[in-house]
């Protein structure tokens, strides 16, 4: 058969359902195969947006999420979604079409070094030089985004070979000698481990997106629960642990809680488990925690004491390490009273430092007002993909995760534009979901004619744009740190977003009174097909508390 | 550091202060990759994203075909390596790594060495070139070509004895390394 009929092959024999993308010039026999191949394809309006649909599909669902494009410009605009997936560890397959092998290297005609130019931002990648090949690279492919700690997998097929006519055979397991993730954790580590969790009199629990990627927010749950030990959240790691629960102490970092920033200034043990002591979390490295122990479990060793040194690591899959520790520190049957103190401690924090901001006396929305009536209209229900900036972080802050996979947003790259082709990812990903895009004005315009995508495959997701006519994070940071001299963050009055929403066939609402929110977004959720709501919120609202950058947990401002 | 909150001008030395950990020896890096396209690169590429500046490289076949033999040196007191050989580990198409230590290793390196020399010089090099067990391997009216066999010490010390006759090139392979005793490398 040809060879992109194989590939055909074993996207289905990989449990392939959809795919996003854009054809060209180079990956036109691809899309003659995929014509009748029975994969959905969700064609996109631009190959930003494709892969990060890419990504919201596979960060809702746990599966692999699979993005196409054409040789050249359709490749290069891949770049940005296949940085993302590597910063945040999503797993991903990116296939992308080549020009045909005579011109390579010849600057032919919409030809780009994609596989040169992604290979620092690549868990892998796979430039095909023997059609017959074709099939293997693309089982290696998923094999090596979706084990281990998940990523982006590139394969760049030039457009004869995938014309050449191959012998397909069914796949059969995968083997690469320099590629096997150690998955179980050391037991003597673990029981280690076990022993610190006992002996400390102020743990913390530290959890990161890799608790989510191994689906083992259950088993974060019972550890902490098998004593009462304090949980927190990076924004990665939203919905591994439930909140609201009373063991919740909020997300840490340099927008999380007072409680959850102090409890690791003062902790005697930290639990890190799938998180990776990022600067936004660490703030100034030389006084971070500076009292504590680190137990680190991760699934990559590379992690393990890069930023901070950790006393016990433990190298595995947080989803079989988890139940083990567990059992482990049960059977020590610990006196747990010896936490009081502990607990009285953050409880004070808590009560002295709660989210809280001051609400407009008159019909103005303040932002955070905004998320908790999302949160109302919602039920907490819903999946919430964002954009980046204050916005993102007010939702991490007031939108409580019950559950992993219900919060979808671009952290280690931070890429605005991520919250639209998000949501429509995760919306195909799982259909029977509300999903609603909370985007910032800054960032929605850059991809916003994934609209059209939307309206189009009919994929009716809800965009609730929290519109402050700036770029407002850097707005803030102009106004609290570069003496308020705005340069180049206001968004002036275009466009007229109710328009835009129409022209693209969506329905377009406007909230500007804070009485109008409730019912506003009941009404938008209700409403069927892809909707799109302008709420006007406050123009210069500062995003607090915060660690500024550079400057320890202690500092903590607002 | 660097941060966009901290208005403050940075100075160059609290810059070269943030870097990482520094070993303070050579570290001989001893690489088995399979043999495919792009790993060079993809090995390269983790160097050249620290800034690290890789001091000699060799690249050959091993006893499996579809093996290949890196060996590369780094300064560790120019650069932090850990991070970089974790980061190495992680690539697909990376076997196994070594850091060989020098007293676990032997290693070599071959360097050919063109010196002018004509009728009243040319003793005296050959000279030279005896003691360092070195060979030549062409030879002009006014010049040698020298092969020399050994460790980069022993190579150096041979170009500072042979610099002050006229040294018109140099060309070193970098070091090749192979651990002592029994086990494989």
């Amino acid at each position: 058969m040809r060879a992109v009929d194989a590939i055909m092959e074993c996207l289905k024999a990989e449990g392939v359902e959809h795919v996003f993308g854009i054809p060209g010039g180079a990956n036109l026999p691809t899309y003659d195969a995929l014509y009748d191949a029975g994969v959905r394809h969700i064609q996109c309006r631009h190959e930003q947006g494709a892969g990060h649909a890419a990504e919201g599909y596979a960060k809702a669902s746990g599966r692999v999420g699979v993005a196409l494009a054409t040789s050249g410009p359709g490749a290069t605009n891949l770049i940005t979604p296949i940085t993302d997936a590597m910063m945040d560890s999503v797993p991903t397959v990116f296939l992308t079409g080549q020009v045909r092998t005579d011109l390579l290297g010849t600057d032919g005609f919409q030809e780009a070094d994609i596989h040169g130019m992604t290979m620092p931002v690549v868990k892998h990648s796979l430039m095909i030089q023997d059609p017959r090949d074709i099939p293997r690279a693309i089982h290696e492919a998923f094999h090596i985004a979706r084990t281990g700690r998940p990523g982006p997998v590139l394969v760049d097929i030039p457009q004869d070979l995938s014309r050449a006519d191959i012998q397909y055979e069914p796949a059969s397991d995968v083997q690469l000698p320099g590629y096997q993730p150690t998955t179980e954790g050391n037991v003597k580590q673990i029981r280690l481990a076990a022993k610190a969790l006992a002996n400390a009199r102020r743990p913390v629990i530290y959890a990161g997106g890799g608790v989510v990627n191994a689906d083992a927010s259950k088993d974060l749950t019972e550890l902490a629960l098998s004593d009462r030990f304090p949980v927190t959240c990076t924004l990665m790691g939203l919905g591994g642990f439930p909140a609201p629960h009373e063991q919740w102490i909020g997300m840490l970092g340099m927008h999380g809680t007072r409680a959850a920033n102090y409890a690791m200034d003062e902790a005697d043990l930290i639990v890190a488990i799938g998180a990776r002591f990022d600067d936004r979390i660490t703030g100034k490295l030389a006084e971070f925690a500076p009292r504590a122990k680190f137990i680190h479990i991760d699934i990559d060793p590379a992690e393990i004491s890069k930023n901070v040194p950790a006393h016990i690591p433990i190298v595995g899959d947080a989803k079989q390490i988890l139940p083990k520790l567990t059992a482990e520190y049960r059977a020590l049957e610990t006196d747990s009273t010896r936490l009081d103190g502990w607990w009285d401690r953050i409880r004070g924090w808590q009560e002295k430092y709660p989210l809280r901001y001051d609400d407009s006396e008159d019909s103005e929305i303040k932002p955070q007002r905004m998320i908790e009536a999302m949160w109302e209209a919602t039920g907490g229900n819903a999946i919430v993909t964002s954009d980046v900036g204050q916005h993102q972080m007010w939702a991490a802050q007031y939108y409580h995760f019950p559950r992993p996979r219900r919060w979808i947003n671009s952290g280690g790259l931070g890429t605005m534009g991520f919250g639209l082709p998000s949501a429509l990812g995760a919306k195909v990903a799982c259909p029977d979901d509300d999903v609603v895009c909370l985007a910032g004005d800054g960032s929605l315009i850059m991809t916003c004619q994934e609209l059209a995508t939307c309206v189009t495959e009919n994929i009716p997701v809800k965009v609730f744009l929290m519109n402050n006519g700036y770029l407002g994070m850097v707005r803030q940071w102009q106004e609290l740190f570069w003496d308020k001299r705005y340069s180049s963050v206001d968004m002036g009055a275009s466009p007229d977003w109710v328009k835009l929403a129409e022209a693209f066939g969506a329905t377009g609402m406007r909230i500007t009174k804070k009485d109008e929110l409730a019912d506003g977004m009941k009404t938008a959720l209700e409403t069927d097909g892809v909707v799109l709501v302008d709420v006007r919120v406050t123009k210069e609202e500062n995003c607090y508390p915060m660690i500024p950058a550079g400057q320890a947990a202690r500092d903590m401002v607002g | 550091m660097g941060e966009p909150g901290t208005k403050e001008v940075l100075n160059l030395a609290d810059l070269e202060a943030a870097g990482g950990l520094h070993t303070g020896r050579k570290h001989v890096l001893s690489i088995l990759v399979e043999n495919k396209p792009g790993v060079l690169t993809r090995i390269a590429g983790l160097f050249a994203r620290r800034g690290f500046n890789i001091d000699t490289l060799a690249v050959g076949p091993t006893d499996d075909p579809t093996l290949s033999r890196v060996t590369l040196t780094v300064d560790g007191a120019l650069h932090p390596i850990d991070q970089v050989t974790k980061q190495l580990h992680k690539l697909v198409n990376v076997i196994k790594i070594r850091d060989l230590g020098p007293d676990e290793c032997v290693a070599r390196e071959l360097a050919l060495f063109k010196v002018s020399a004509d009728a009243d010089t040319r003793e005296q090099v050959m000279q030279f070139t005896d003691i360092f067990r070195g060979k030549v391997i062409d030879v002009s009216k006014k010049s040698m070509t020298i092969e020399i066999t050994g460790t980069d010490d022993k190579i150096e010390a041979f170009e500072r004895m042979i610099r002050p006759f006229g040294l018109i090139e140099m060309v070193r392979t970098g070091e090749i390394a192979i651990s002592r005793g029994r086990s494989a490398t």
